[in-house]
């Protein structure tokens, strides 16, 4: 259906930028029998899942909700008069049902479609709704819903019809433009709409039909992150449902398209190129994969079959695997990259359905099984009641597993089953084997460059280096710590350097390109303590044709790393099967010619049979050189569009390439793999260590910064990250950009491929880390910071205006610098009336005096404290902000290290608490503590990123603070584990604001492009403010490449968030806040125009204290005491609250002044007035689209509290019944609705001596159950708990037994009660589990005390305190990054070592008589106490035998210090 | 861990001889030094401080890697003369390196010395003529360290540079000013002979103005380079100025000079067993001091009207500025009487002498005035606190004045000189001024900037 008028590119919003999640479930009589239970057990799951969705700005009007079932033939026979026809003389009567929305006018255009495929138009049916029962927004766009039968008239096999109604529906979708079909299928069909749940049988009365019937009901909740009413983004799709998001789903459609042309099936033969394109434009990564499940099962592969091959589990060498699954995964590796992401997917071939999960095993996916064959699968647990008495298992599908529904044979096969089964239909291990092309010594050990190490050698070395560009930055900050430690190099304070556009120094066209990263709707991951899932292995030589399976599909080159040597690439020069072309980039005359050239070259090499083109700059043919980048674009389209790609490996040798995201964006833009021969070359004889260790560093810190860009976005494997361009562009026009980097967002313009051509000159220094005289220019420079300084301390406004007249007069280094104010003359200190700035609509807005604008004293509340936790600041630095701030009125920010208790309440008070990644330090009080809770999702130093507090900064006070031991590494893990989607978001922002509900909660959110639709999304977590990071702000240390390369300037996410809120009505519900190297009035002036309410501040807050930018924050060596934790360098420290209050102060007066002049009585006035701005003269950008404003700038943010705190379990439930004399104990339901039963309570006790209260809940708990649980509180739960139980427990008992006391019929240990993710960031209390819980168990764990009696994977990841008491298996990469606490582990197998991340910890006995045996005693028998857990009480009847099987996991001491 | 304050030959040893009185720091110890540059984000000490804006981290660097050869490079990259500033500099650098905030600077001068001389002793200081001659000319009048920097900058780009110098040697005040025992003349010597190897001609002993004139030169060649220094030393104008062994500070240094190397056989002011006054406490009369007593000078006080700085950085110039505060040379610590707040009234004669010859000098204690950052504004004597400081042999060290009208190159060019007295560059008449004659006096490093920024290519 075309909705194109609402998704249209308007201002710095683009359609693609959408994302959903949500919740998913399915229901199934594994009988196979039809019945209308289990289309009302689907509604119901719908209903239970509720919370999961979103809302608009009208509250009637749902993201979507739908269902996917069996074609209930009696119920349409009886409604549709030809139908009833034909099956009364055949009860067998086949027809398929095509669901329709729209079409009108259309409808000839289906109908001949359908005849031409001879087939049978039987009859079509307007499907019975009610548009009362649905929202305004949903029924004002509302399409007409029909159904349409379908007859086949040459019927071949059944799968025949099915393939040819997928046929069909793929012609009609390209012939018909105003229509879109939800399913059309014999077997299937799909009710969904823009829905809530609620009213989905409302609406459609068909569904409340009793003979409305089905075997099984494959369900959806969404949640997106936009508010346009659109119905067919509504989920199932035709074969599955998907909660979560796919990272990888630029690559996996460019890598599609590039097959598209090989592609070949005898089942369509001929018919297969009226299917393509395979994925219609402009669909959701849901919607794909969908397109791409259903052609490989069209084409013949089984439903679990394809599934597997889409959404592969890990299988890298630390998985113990068989060798047959394994040969199985390598085999489809080369026909499909992963389709990588969080992902629950429930999915259906009409036949059967099956679930599965991602490698990561970021969404959860529960499954009960009745001993009446009901089978229940959803995103929670409790989504159907069920009596305790009829349930036979308790379920969750694992990291990479899938689960198959035969209803045929009435069976569940389960993960291990099915993929045998697969994995030896065809001999994938000999075809291995036998096909794999050997290459002798690729790969074996590192050889490093031979060049000569005399003088004349190293001359020769060094102007080369200096013909490619290279600084004395690129040897000493970014090679040598490579090389010689083989990590990519850190820096902190972020980046205050020109943007390479801007700069005056000619940059590599990388420089150009930003790394984009996940925030919010899918999650970054860990590739250091997670690096299981990670590969970076990739191919040459794969076959196109995805749709067959041949021994020749695996006659391949392998390579482990896209990094190569010198050797390395001799070696694959010389593969005899695989014919190598080298191509020069060296180039006389244009650069478009040569790049027309060079791309016509590669495509001749390749028809003559090459399979490996190398493009090189090595041997110098003439002085001017392509850039390796555009190279690899310009060859990488002509092989996609002439249908060869697949089959042929890019190799990139060149000079040029030396950091990692040079790498990165090579590979990003289709290279197989890159020589970087002068970095090889330089390190010969460079550092102190030998050659080949040198150089093998070097390879190593690239692909782990590899792993760690792709990490980023939540991608785990190269091959899928290969040509997906994941990145914006910063400063490169619409021509170059269209040209060679399509699908890549350059939201300013600029550059253009003669400004390439001619740009080519080399400053030695550098200065683009380190400032150097004549290097890359910098805001900071000295003399600014000396004027800043004296000018605060001495309190000399003159001298301020100094400091800011020569940022705002002469850096133009941010794309701020490009813009100037709408009819005035001069950025300061405009003669005033001399030009009066006029409004878009003419009207000259004539200067105020300054008397009528705003105070200084309401301005400087605008002005907020960026977070900058204690432990990166000295306690010194850290109150003295605190102090500054709470006295100006304003807040300042804690950062993520947790706060001194002391201060809380006094004016030392942080009035910002941040709960990060790591929750160090996150207890009730701190959270309570508050006026602002502030999510951090990401930082503009590194986001996507997680960090790492040394051990050696971590002394006895930053440890008592984080809840860690003095010397413990404190790991910030890159994702929150309590949200890897967007709905996860809102739960947790429900969480706090139960906790607290008088803070308003704030998000951070890094700029990039499509972070409008993110804030969108979080605007309908009901957040209160939303702030956009520039991505050169943030202090914290971080890897250098991601300070520089990720994340987009301020000015474009700000816009494009301010723009987009606007464009879903949802402006009225946040405020916007901005930070990243702001530094003057004209700074926050314009950042208002762009449509930001309040100011954060980082840097500039720390110079105002004394900092002077020496940006060794993570050495701790800190000069003026600020960033460190040292007593004799904290001494020095020199800042005075009153220098930060004279900066605000001085900066609010010069805000007034451009008010003023500009005829603005306050920042609330100049908020959104985009049109008060312009590029300034001469400018080579195109503003256009950041300066567009939209109707509604004007609207005034009122609250997005979320109405039904009140209505809160808690508040309902529990608070009214505390007693102020003796303990209350308490009786309780609950059920999944029940979310964060326990925060408001706690919240409610905190500071109040409240006698202990016990409560005893019966039912299923809702997520978060026990969330911030205070010490005093007890909780017993007979049931079954959601994910995130125990969240950040500060004191409180949680305990959790089912409720069927006849272990003959139910064991505990073998069952999952408790969902993932439990006791994140717990600082003390206990939780007692008497079965089996989820993945990441105990995670971030500071000092609870765990029992459960089996997990899943990732157990006890990051523990830096506490205790875990696991009773029975624990999953893979268990104690990974564990830096603390103590686990003890019954490993009955003895294999605790293979399912343990070893890097951090190590493995040791429980000796008899020790304290850990007392310890380990006194634990399982307080378990049996309170959970009556039978196998505890059989381990302890057994104690002799038991204990030797024990393991105790501890930390090793030293623990390594690297990022 | 701290600066190594041990740089000076034993005073015993050094204060009787005129050899450099500073050691070069062993290659361990400047490891150990360098190593402690933090390679700051802002590096004031290269960007802010630094007048050639020499790439000190990254120098600091090679040579705590122990790369001496890169730290060459690097130190060269900016730097043309670099073991006169190594020797001579008072090091901006480190008074704005950010250690310095707690009077820790890592020790850069020195550091800088042993790379260059280094680089000397390992033969990689060779001349690097000009790949391809430009074919322009230009005379650089005045080889002192802006005529030579002007000189070997022009040259590097090709041109052809004649360097007219009215004394006997090239070097100026590095050579006829600053006293051996800091700055030992055949490290001129060694520079001069690099020089010429690149093809710059010196012409020494004919002064353009006297002996040619300028005007001519301006006609001979495409381009001049005035670069003569500020030739005139500011006098104390008080009664007794006539009186024998009053002398210009300089008229002392240079005598002392020219003996060492040989120019003169006697020493035309000798202060062997004299009482000796030096009137100024900078670092001219510093020289003076360790010159006096270098020639066995009976006592040495010197005074100044100024009050005496504080004893650490002052709060009025904070860091990262060069510092207001107390500064102690080698030679102060040789025997020195210091005093402040003296103002000299008059010089008193030896009646007995046959000649009119200075006895004492009448000064009177001051009281100064200050500012309300701290700086010395005005003063007001103290009543009846004259004195008489007796002195046989005066040396006046006040500073100079900078460049009379009178100076007939002024004339002969036609050049235009603002109210203090500084030449201005004609640059249409391919007439550029550079140092202290197109600034005012100030420090060899700001000369050598100025020579170097000539905007001539």
């Amino acid at each position: 259906m075309n909705q194109q008028s609402k998704f249209e590119h308007q201002g710095l919003y683009r359609r693609e930028f959408e994302h959903d999640a949500c919740g998913v479930g399915m229901v199934a009589n594994l009988s196979g029998e039809a019945s209308h239970e289990i289309v009302v057990n689907g509604m119901t799951i719908l209903k239970r899942l509720m919370h999961r969705g979103a809302t608009g700005n009208d509250p009637e009007t749902g993201d979507g909700a739908g269902l996917l079932m069996r074609i209930p033939k009696k119920f349409f026979a009886a409604k549709v008069t030809p139908l009833r026809d034909r099956m009364s003389g055949n009860a067998s009567f086949p027809f398929g049902v095509a669901m329709i929305f729209g079409g009108e006018g259309e409808e000839k255009i289906v109908e001949d479609t359908v005849r031409n495929n001879n087939c049978e138009v039987l009859a079509w049916r307007d499907v019975p709704t009610n548009p009362d029962a649905i929202g305004k927004d949903a029924r004002s766009v509302m399409p007409r819903i029909r159904q349409l039968f379908i007859g086949a008239l040459d019927l071949g096999s059944e799968s025949a019809f099915e393939r040819r109604l997928y046929i069909i529906r793929r012609e009609i979708e390209k012939a018909a433009k105003n229509l879109y079909i939800c399913s059309c299928s014999s077997r299937t069909i799909v009710y969904k709409g823009l829905l809530l749940a609620t009213q989905m049988e409302k609406f459609y009365p068909d569904l409340s039909d009793p003979d409305f019937i089905s075997p099984f009901a494959l369900v959806h909740q969404r949640y997106s992150t936009n508010t346009f009413p659109s119905w067919e983004l509504a989920h199932p799709f035709r074969a599955l449902a998907h909660n979560g998001e796919i990272n990888a789903l630029k690559g996996n459609l460019n890598a599609l398209a590039a097959r598209e042309p090989s592609l070949a099936s005898p089942l369509f033969g001929d018919e297969l190129k009226r299917l393509l394109p395979i994925v219609h434009q402009g669909q959701s990564d849901s919607a794909s994969l969908d397109n791409i499940f259903e052609m490989l099962v069209a084409a013949g592969r089984d439903a679990p079959h394809a599934m597997m091959m889409l959404i592969p589990q890990a299988w890298g060498a630390k998985y113990h695997m068989g060798h047959d699954v394994r040969a199985f995964y390598e085999y489809h590796s080369a026909l499909m990259e992963p389709w990588d992401g969080p992902a629950a997917v429930a999915f259906t071939d009409g036949i059967g359905i099956g679930a599965t999960l991602d490698r990561n095993g970021l969404r959860p996916a529960r499954w009960t099984l009745t001993n009446d064959g009901l089978f229940v699968l959803a995103s929670e647990t409790g989504v159907l009641d069920i009596a305790p008495e009829r349930i036979a298992r308790h379920g969750r599908i694992k990291p990479g597993s899938i689960l198959w529904l035969d209803l045929e044979k009435h069976r569940i096969l389960e993960d291990a089953e099915l993929k045998n089964f697969y994995a030896r239909r065809r001999p994938y291990r000999r075809w291995i084997n036998e096909n794999h092309i050997p290459v002798t010594g690729l790969f074996t050990e590192i050889v490093p460059s031979k060049c000569p190490h005399d003088e004349s050698g190293k001359e020769a070395l060094l102007r080369e280096r200096q013909r490619f560009g290279w600084t004395l930055e690129d040897m000493e900050l970014l090679l040598r710590p490579m090389a010689e430690t083989g990590h990519e190099p850190v820096g902190a304070m972020g980046n205050d350097a020109a943007l390479a556009c801007l700069s005056k120094r000619s940059h590599t066209l990388f420089d150009h390109f930003h790394q984009l990263f996940a925030q919010v709707t899918n999650p970054p991951i860990d590739p250091i303590r997670e690096e299981l899932v990670m590969s970076i292995m990739t191919y040459i030589g794969n076959q196109g044709n995805i749709l067959a399976e041949t021994p020749e599909h695996a006659r391949l080159v392998k390579m482990t790393r896209p990094v190569l040597t010198d050797d390395e690439l001799k070696r694959i020069r010389n593969i005899p099967d695989f014919p190598a072309k080298t191509l020069s980039m060296y180039f006389d005359g244009k650069l478009k010619a040569a790049l027309d050239a060079l791309a016509t070259d590669a495509l001749k090499a390749v028809k003559d049979g090459a399979k490996i083109i190398v493009l090189s700059d090595r041997s110098a043919l003439s002085a001017k050189r392509i850039p390796s980048l555009l190279a690899v674009a310009a060859v990488n389209k002509v092989l996609t569009d002439a249908g060869v790609r697949p089959s042929v490996g890019i190799i990139v040798e060149s000079g040029e390439v030396r950091e990692i995201h040079h790498f990165a964006v090579l590979l990003g833009f289709g290279a197989t793999a890159i020589n970087p021969w002068l970095a090889f070359a330089s390190l010969y004889d460079f550092t102190k260590c030998d050659s080949v260790t040198a150089a093998a560093n070097y390879v190593s810190a690239v692909c782990k910064g590899l792993m760690k860009i792709m990490s980023k976005m939540g991608i785990s494997t190269l091959r899928s990250y290969r040509s997906a361009r994941i990145f914006e562009a910063v400063g490169l026009g619409p021509k170059i950009m269209s040209e060679y980097f399509g699908g890549v967002v350059s939201p300013v313009g600029g550059l253009e491929l003669e400004d390439i051509e001619n740009a080519q000159d080399t400053f030695l220094p550098g200065g683009e880390y380190r400032a150097r005289k004549g290097g890359v220019e910098h805001l900071w420079t000295p003399n600014r910071i000396v004027d800043f300084r004296e000018s605060v301390r001495h309190d000399d406004f003159a001298r301020f205006k100094r400091y800011t007249d020569s940022i705002d007069l002469e850096s133009g280094v941010t794309l701020r610098s490009q813009l100037e104010f709408n009819g005035r003359a001069g950025s300061t200190n405009p003669p005033v009336g001399s030009r009066v700035p006029r409004d878009s609509d003419g009207r000259a807005a004539s200067p105020l005096a300054a008397a009528d604008v705003q105070s200084v004293d309401s301005i400087v509340k605008h002005f907020i404290g960026g977070a900058m936790s204690l432990g990166s600041l000295s306690p010194e630095a850290h109150e003295t902000i605190a102090l500054a701030l709470n006295g100006l009125g304003t807040m300042s920010n804690s950062g993520e290290g947790g706060e001194n208790p002391e201060r809380f309440g006094t004016d030392k008070n942080s009035a910002i608490k941040q709960v990060a990644s790591g929750r160090f330090g996150v207890t009730i009080e701190y959270l309570h503590s508050a006026k602002d809770l502030q999510i951090k999702l990401a930082q503009g130093a590194k986001p996507g990123e997680g960090g790492q507090l040394p051990a050696h900064k971590v002394d006895e006070f930053v440890a008592r603070l984080r809840h860690a031991k003095p010397g413990t590494t404190l790991i910030s893990p890159p994702p929150h584990h309590d949200i890897y989607s967007i709905e996860d978001l809102a739960q947790l922002i429900y969480d706090l604001k139960c906790a607290n509900p008088k803070a308003r909660i704030s998000v951070k959110l890094v700029s990039e492009a499509g972070v409008g639709t993110i804030a969108a999304g979080v605007a309908k977590a009901h957040a209160d403010v939303v702030i956009i990071s520039g991505y050169d702000g943030g202090t914290g240390a971080a890897p250098l490449t991601s300070m520089k390369h990720a994340g987009l300037p301020w000015e474009v996410g700000l816009a494009e968030a301010h723009q987009t809120l606007i464009k879903n009505n949802l402006r009225h519900r946040v405020k916007l806040q901005v930070d990243g190297q702001l530094r003057t009035g004209r700074d926050i002036v314009i950042a208002a125009m762009l449509g930001a309410d309040e100011f954060a501040f980082g840097t500039s807050m720390l110079v105002s204290i004394g900092c002077i930018q020496c940006r060794n924050c993570n050495l701790n060596c800190c000069p003026v005491g600020i960033a460190t934790q040292k007593p004799e360098l904290r001494h020095k420290f020199a800042g005075k609250p009153e220098h930060l209050q004279r900066y605000f102060r001085f900066l609010a007066e010069e805000v007034r002044e451009h008010l003023a002049a500009l005829g603005l009585k306050s920042l609330a006035e100049a908020r959104g007035r985009a049109d008060l701005l312009k590029a300034k003269e001469g400018s080579r950008f195109d503003f256009g689209d950041v300066l567009q404003r939209l109707s509604g700038e004007d609207v005034i943010v009122t609250s997005n509290a979320k109405g039904d705190l009140d209505a809160n379990y808690d508040a309902r439930e529990l608070i009214p019944s505390l007693k102020t004399d003796g303990e209350a104990i308490l009786d309780r339901m609950i059920s999944n609705c029940d979310r964060s039963v326990g925060a408001m309570l706690s919240g409610h006790i905190v500071g109040m001596r409240v006698p202990p209260v016990t409560v005893n809940f019966t039912g299923v708990a809702g997520q978060s159950f026990g969330a911030f649980l205070a010490k005093s509180i007890t909780f017993n739960l007979v049931g079954e708990a959601n994910d995130y139980v125990g969240k950040s427990l500060s004191g409180g008992i949680i305990t959790i037994r089912p409720p069927s006391p006849d272990v003959r019929l139910f064991k505990p240990d073998e069952n999952t009660i408790a969902g993932n993710v439990i006791a994140y960031g717990a600082t003390s209390g206990k939780i007692f589990i008497n079965g089996l819980a989820g993945e990441r168990f105990g995670i971030r764990n500071s000092g609870a005390t765990l029992v459960a009696e089996g997990i899943g994977d990732h157990g006890c990841e990051y523990m830096t305190g506490g205790v875990a008491v696991i009773l029975g298996p624990v999953g893979v990469n268990f104690a990974a990054g564990m830096t603390g606490g103590i686990a003890y582990v019954y490993d009955e197998t003895a294999t605790l070592d293979l399912n343990s991340n070893l890097d951090s910890v190590d493995l040791f006995p429980v000796e008899e008589g020790s304290a850990e045996e007392k310890e380990l005693l006194s634990l399982l028998e307080e378990h049996v106490n309170r959970t009556c857990s039978p196998k505890a009480k059989a381990l302890l009847a057994d104690w002799p035998n038991v204990r030797p099987k024990f393991t105790k996991v501890e930390p090793t001491k030293a623990v390594g210090t690297s990022a | 861990m701290q600066r190594i304050h041990d740089i000076y030959r034993p005073t015993e040893e050094r204060k009787h001889d005129f050899k450099e009185v500073e050691r070069i720091l062993s290659a361990d110890e400047l490891k150990e030094q360098t190593g402690r540059c933090m390679n700051c984000g802002q590096p004031f000490c290269h960007a802010y401080a630094c007048p050639l804006g020499n790439l000190v981290p990254d120098q600091n660097r090679a040579v705590a890697q122990g790369d001496w050869k890169r730290a060459y490079e690097l130190l060269s990259a900016n730097s043309d003369f670099p073991e006169f500033t190594s020797r001579i500099c008072p090091a901006l650098c480190e008074a704005s390196c950010v250690h310095g905030l707690d009077e820790e600077a890592v020790m850069i001068r020195q550091s800088e010395k042993r790379i260059i001389e280094t680089a000397f002793a390992q033969g990689w200081v060779v001349p690097h003529p000009p790949k391809e001659e430009n074919g322009k000319s230009v005379a650089v009048i005045g080889a002192g360290p802006a005529g030579l920097s002007a000189a070997v900058t022009l040259r590097r780009k090709g041109w052809a540079v004649t360097v007219y110098e009215k004394r006997a040697e090239i070097g100026g005040l590095l050579r006829y000013g600053i006293p051996c025992f800091k700055l030992d003349k055949s490290i001129i010597d060694r520079r001069r002979a690099i020089l010429e190897a690149e093809g710059i001609d010196f012409i020494t002993g004919i002064e353009v103005g006297k002996d040619i004139s300028a005007e001519w030169l301006a006609r001979r060649f495409d381009s001049v380079v005035v670069a003569i220094g500020t030739p005139a030393a500011r006098d104390l104008k008080i009664p007794g100025r006539e009186l024998g062994g009053i002398h210009l500070a300089l008229e002392f240094l240079e005598g002392q000079n020219k003996f060492l190397t040989g120019e003169t056989s006697s020493l035309p002011i000798d202060a062997k067993g004299k009482n000796v006054l030096v009137i100024g406490g900078g670092d001219t009369g510093s020289d003076c001091v360790g010159t006096a007593i270098r020639q066995g000078a009976a006592s040495v006080t010197q005074i100044e009207i100024m009050p005496k700085p504080p004893d650490e950085r002052d709060a009025s110039t904070p860091w990262p500025l060069w510092p207001y505060m107390l500064r102690t040379s080698s030679s102060h610590k040789e025997g020195c009487e210091r005093r402040w707040n003296l103002n000299s009234l008059r010089f008193i004669g030896n009646a007995a002498s046959p000649v009119a010859a200075v006895a004492g000098v009448e000064v009177e204690t001051v009281e100064w005035e200050f500012s309300p950052e701290g700086r010395p504004l005005k003063f007001k004597a103290v009543p009846d606190t004259k004195e008489i400081i007796k002195a046989d042999l005066v040396f006046l060290a006040m500073g100079f004045t900078g460049v009379p009208k009178e100076n007939p190159i002024v004339s002969q060019l036609g050049l235009q000189q603002t109210p203090r007295t500084a030449l201005m560059s004609d640059p249409a008449r391919n007439i550029h001024c550079v140092g202290d004659c197109a600034s005012g006096a100030s420090l060899v490093v700001r000369a050598l900037a100025s020579g170097k920024s000539i905007p001539l290519e």
